[in-house]
């Protein structure tokens, strides 16, 4: 059967219209939720770049954990407004950084159960891998040096392949290398090519078949932990001094 | 375009000889996976862990289902033209629903299979069932066919998950089976060995049914 025009752009329409508002309607009621969701996420996150034995626990548990033992500073080592922080989008920041305008760059400080001495330094990271954003969360001693651990996460590397920096056997790859070597600031980048033992500790086995994500990921590392640098150095002379 | 009108007799039974066919066939002897090869993309991608093929069959069940009913209740309006896209709007908001309340109640599952759910507008089955059946046939047959054809779906994934976890993990809804002795066996993890999976599934169905191909 033959409709006329009318009634066929009458009929997409209208579809448009009902479908268009049970959608809007399904985005604004789960909304608020969501939001939850993916706070509760990114701390747990942060969480596991240094406790990554609470992998396994509830996100409630690990909330509570992050609430008593995490400070948030900005880069000149001073607490950040509430109302700062509750906004703060690491993306965000990152595309002021591509731009070279001035970005708030929060530092999460581990605190140690009594809450006296910084346990470890989370420095969160945004970046680009090879099909869209990767992200993640680079811990660092309490000697501003030595990697105690990083998360990172993507939004759409390939499964099997650039989706591995969201393994733990890839990130575990990290644990223990250094960032400074003889006082200067030498990133720890993943090389090309999987297997290989023996690498200093500035370098990182790679990810075979994954070289582009694997680039993308060490600009990340490279440009925050020299955005970072200013805070590092502070810190790193600090602690000798203290020895 | 081919459609599959089932004659329906006045007042039929519940759940007649007929009714049942339309759910059991696609179970077996018209699988959409194994003997109709449709949505294998998504049968490879999301089969690497049991929990997020469940999460994956049930969207896909909710999908069809109301998309083959919801079709179905308007198949005499739909104009002719545009009626694909009439499909695909409704599909895909039917998606966009279930992604939405995944990511508000089930954040950790959505971000394994976020990008498949999405997937799920253009998943063959869903659109195949819309045009050969749905069209043509009244809501309540819609449903059962609708039924019939994910839970073949459903079926075919869950096994493949099963052991894609049981040898690439050694667990089974991430809960440990096989000692720790067990060598993870990493092809199980790649898509390639839900290829091989389903490869083996479909020999086994197709040596057991006699089933061969139409030249």
């Amino acid at each position: 059967m033959q409709q006329s025009n009318g009634y066929v752009i009458g009929f997409a329409v209208a579809m448009t219209v009902i479908l268009g508002g049970i959608l809007s309607f399904t985005a604004v009621s789960l909304n608020e939720r969501q939001k939850e969701e993916v706070a509760l996420d990114t701390k747990k996150q942060i969480m596991l770049s240094v406790l990554p034995e609470m992998s396994e626990s509830p996100k409630s548990e690990i909330a509570k954990v992050y609430d008593s033992r995490i400070q948030v500073v900005g880069i000149d080592g001073q607490a950040i407004d509430a109302a700062v922080l509750e906004k703060l989008d690491i993306s965000k920041e990152w595309k002021k950084l591509k731009k070279n305008q001035p970005a708030i760059l929060p530092i999460y400080k581990f605190m140690s159960k009594d809450g006296s001495s910084v346990e470890s330094y989370i420095l969160p990271m945004y970046g680009y891998g090879l099909w869209n954003d990767i992200w993640g969360y680079f811990a660092l001693e309490s000697d501003m040096n030595t990697v105690k651990g990083v998360v990172f996460s993507h939004k759409g590397e390939t499964p099997g392949l650039g989706a591995r920096i969201g393994d733990k056997e890839v990130q575990d790859r990290y644990i223990g290398k250094k960032i400074f070597v003889n006082g200067e600031l030498k990133p720890t980048f993943m090389v090309k090519g999987e297997g290989k033992t023996g690498l200093p500790d500035y370098e990182v086995d790679g990810l075979s078949g994954a070289t582009l994500t694997a680039i993308g990921l060490n600009e990340m590392v490279d440009r925050y932990l020299n955005q970072y640098k200013p805070f590092l150095e502070k810190g790193a002379s600090a602690v000798s001094m203290a020895q | 375009m081919s459609t599959e009108t089932v004659a329906a007799k006045k007042s039929e039974a519940l759940f007649s000889k007929r009714r049942k066919a339309i759910v059991t066939d696609p179970l077996d002897d018209d699988n959409p996976v194994t003997v109709q090869v449709l949505g294998i993309c998504s049968a490879l991608a999301v089969t690497s862990k049991l929990e997020p093929t469940l999460v994956m069959s049930i969207a896909v069940t909710f999908v069809i289902i109301f998309s083959n009913l919801i079709v179905s209740l308007l198949r005499n309006a739909i104009p002719q033209r545009i009626r694909i896209i009439v499909q695909l709007g409704i599909v895909a908001s039917l998606v966009i629903i279930v992604d939405q309340v995944l990511k508000a109640y089930l954040y950790d599952v959505s971000k394994v299979v976020g990008v498949y759910v999405g997937l799920i507008i253009t998943n063959c089955i869903v659109m195949g069932r819309l045009e050969a059946f749905a069209m043509a046939n009244k809501p309540y047959d819609s449903i059962l066919d609708g039924l019939g054809s994910s839970f073949g779906y459903a079926w075919v994934i869950l096994v493949v998950a099963f052991f894609r976890e049981l040898f690439g993990s050694g667990t089974l809804f991430d809960i440990r089976v096989l000692p720790e002795a067990y060598v993870n066996n990493g092809l199980m993890t790649s898509p390639v060995g839900a290829f091989i999976i389903i490869g083996l599934i479909i020999w086994v169905q197709r040596a057991r049914n006699g089933y061969v191909e139409e030249a």
